[in-house]
């Protein structure tokens, strides 16, 4: 059940949203299997779920009353604890709130838990956790996919109605098609990052887990906007999301699509389902085009060396002196090198240590400086395909899930997770990934849709449009 | 990359890996090194880099006092502390 159909049912005095939080809380105690949760707050949420109850009955819910909502731990909430995954923050507990984290408090969602997630949100398999990996839903084997691991299962195996997450190169898009749910990333801007543990800046973007495009949009417009804490974020008004379908003319409607030469790292199982909708879209009408990509096989390499320089400036700020883990330390120890020697894993490390390298003296102009290049060219490619098309239409994954443990030691391979979902943070745009179709296995096969800077309405829109066909 | 490399990369980003651990390190790091070095083949001549993902504009606000952070507050999270500062290991002699 959604958010929406849960909100009818308690004005229709058919459900109370302490029952539903008690629902909910059961459903966590009997899946901690799945390891989605690292912190809980359930006393605190069936506190809050009265008082939604109470707002219901005397006719004033607010915007999101009753919604209940999971939290990816690095999005910090005032005196719950947010370790990000990491050892170094195992018991850190925020002073302040995310504004999105403030938002929606104000709007009268309640947040049953912070969710387990790579650490620091390097990773696509949810399994570079401090606190362990989570599993996949359907078969424990498998990987959920991440870095949003905990918040997709949250929403995939009813532990809330819709989740948090980020998305630094499909975070929440990966997860979402592997869980098969709707996973939402904005354009860069759209949503405040003020409170957001930050891992590369310039491509990090909160955004949202749902099973339905009205939750996602509710959720959304509450989120969304300028906010002076966050000076990058885009002053440009949020519209209301207005979900009718009816104003969409298919055969007015040009849609890009992937030729083969993107579409040959893709599994079989995955290139059967996006064919098949390509079908499905022509019969409504609507026009679909192969376009071109310059350099689609250095859109990772770009993604990486970007990401971890960044990252690897960030990560700075873990020191073991205001906060955090600090090691126990033997003469001539150095208090910051033996914290970070110990609080960080393997896979941070890694990329710490691939982003200063890239940004070090000899090395810089040949890695970073050509990456921001080539990231120029991405951005002005989507510039261009957007003239010209409404939306472009491309797997979320080249994979269904994958096994745990099989690509963990073999970091790029991992890397190439990431291959149809980088590109978007590159280019800022905002990318939606949408359950579509299903593996022999029974996993759930995501497609994703990309639109135009802040043309977040017409996206949603569509992507209700084609989950209705 | 041999791990004289690695240990200098190291010492930058305020990492140090133990002995045994760096050379299967550097054969890892070396094939992702190897991967990400596909950039360096692009012909990216007259390209301007893009270092924002947004326009750029100048974010300004009244220049008005606000409360700060409570002193309290501030020391809640350090791993040590006394009453009014955070404590660090002697750095002088």
């Amino acid at each position: 059940m959604d958010y929406t159909t849960f909100r009818k049912q308690v004005l229709d005095k058919e459900n109370s949203v302490v029952e539903q939080t008690k629902e909910f809380i059961k459903s966590i105690e009997d899946k901690t299997h799945l390891n989605s949760f690292i912190t809980t707050n359930f006393e605190k949420a069936l506190e809050k779920a009265s008082e939604s109850d109470k707002r219901f009955l005397e006719g004033e819910p607010r915007k999101l009353e009753g919604m209940i909502i999971a939290i990816k731990d690095n999005i910090s909430t005032k005196g719950l604890r947010t370790t990000c995954g990491s050892k170094i923050l195992e018991n850190y507990v925020p002073i302040y709130d995310a504004t999105v984290v403030e938002r929606l408090n104000k709007a009268g969602a309640i947040i049953i838990g912070k969710t387990n997630m790579d650490e620091f949100a390097m990773g696509s398999s949810n399994e570079t956790s401090y606190f362990g990996a989570v599993h996949h839903p359907l078969n424990s084997d498998y990987v959920p996919g991440g870095s949003s691991g905990g918040s997709a299962v949250s929403v995939a195996a009813d532990m809330a109605f819709t989740a948090l997450g980020s998305d630094t190169g499909g975070s929440i898009r990966q997860p979402a098609a592997f869980c098969g749910n709707i996973g939402f990333k904005p354009t860069y801007g759209r949503i405040s990052r003020y409170g957001l543990v930050a891992f590369a800046s310039s491509l990090d973007q909160i955004g949202t887990f749902a099973n339905s495009i009205e939750d996602t949009a509710a959720l959304y417009e509450v989120i969304a906007g300028v906010d002076a804490k966050d000076s990058t974020s885009a002053n440009i008004p949020v519209e209301d999301t207005m979900l009718n379908i009816d104003n969409l003319n298919p055969k007015e409607l040009k849609v890009a699509i992937l030729s083969d030469v993107e579409l040959k790292n893709c599994s079989d199982e995955v290139l059967s389902v996006y064919y098949s909708i390509l079908r499905k879209i022509e019969q409504q009408g609507i026009s679909i085009e192969e376009v071109s990509f310059d350099n689609f096989d250095a859109f990772i390499p770009t993604y990486y060396i970007v990401a971890t320089a960044e990252a690897s400036s960030n990560l700075a700020r873990f020191d073991g002196i205001r906060y955090g883990y600090r090691a126990e330390l033997q003469n001539g120890d150095d208090v910051i090198v033996k914290t970070r020697s110990e609080g960080f894993g393997a896979e941070v490390k890694r990329r710490i240590m691939l982003g200063t390298y890239v940004l070090s003296s000899g090395y810089y102009d040949a890695y970073y400086g050509k990456a921001l290049k080539a990231r120029r060219l991405i951005y002005d490619n989507y510039k261009k395909i957007f003239n010209q098309f409404d939306f472009l239409f491309l797997p979320t994954t080249p994979t269904p899930p994958f096994k745990i443990g099989e690509k963990l030691n073999d970091p790029v391979s991992m890397y190439l997770s990431d291959l149809f979902t980088s590109s978007a943070n590159l280019g800022s745009v905002p990318a939606i990934s949408i359950p579509l179709g299903a593996s022999s296995q029974g996993f759930s096969v995501g497609m994703q849709i990309q639109s135009n800077h802040y043309e977040e309405n017409k996206l949603l829109n569509f992507s209700k449009y084609m989950l209705s066909l | 990359m041999d791990t004289k490399a690695i240990k200098h990369i190291a010492e930058l980003a305020h990492l140090k890996f133990k002995d045994e651990e760096i050379e299967s390190f550097a054969i890892q790091f070396s094939g992702i090194i190897n991967y990400v070095s596909s950039v360096e083949k692009l012909s990216l001549e007259r390209i301007e880099p893009l270092t924002r993902p947004f326009e750029a504009q100048n974010v300004v606000r009244q220049d008005m006092a606000q409360s700060s952070i409570p002193k309290e507050d501030a020391l809640l999270n350090a791993p040590k502390r006394n009453e009014m500062f955070f404590k660090v290991p002697k750095v002088i002699e």
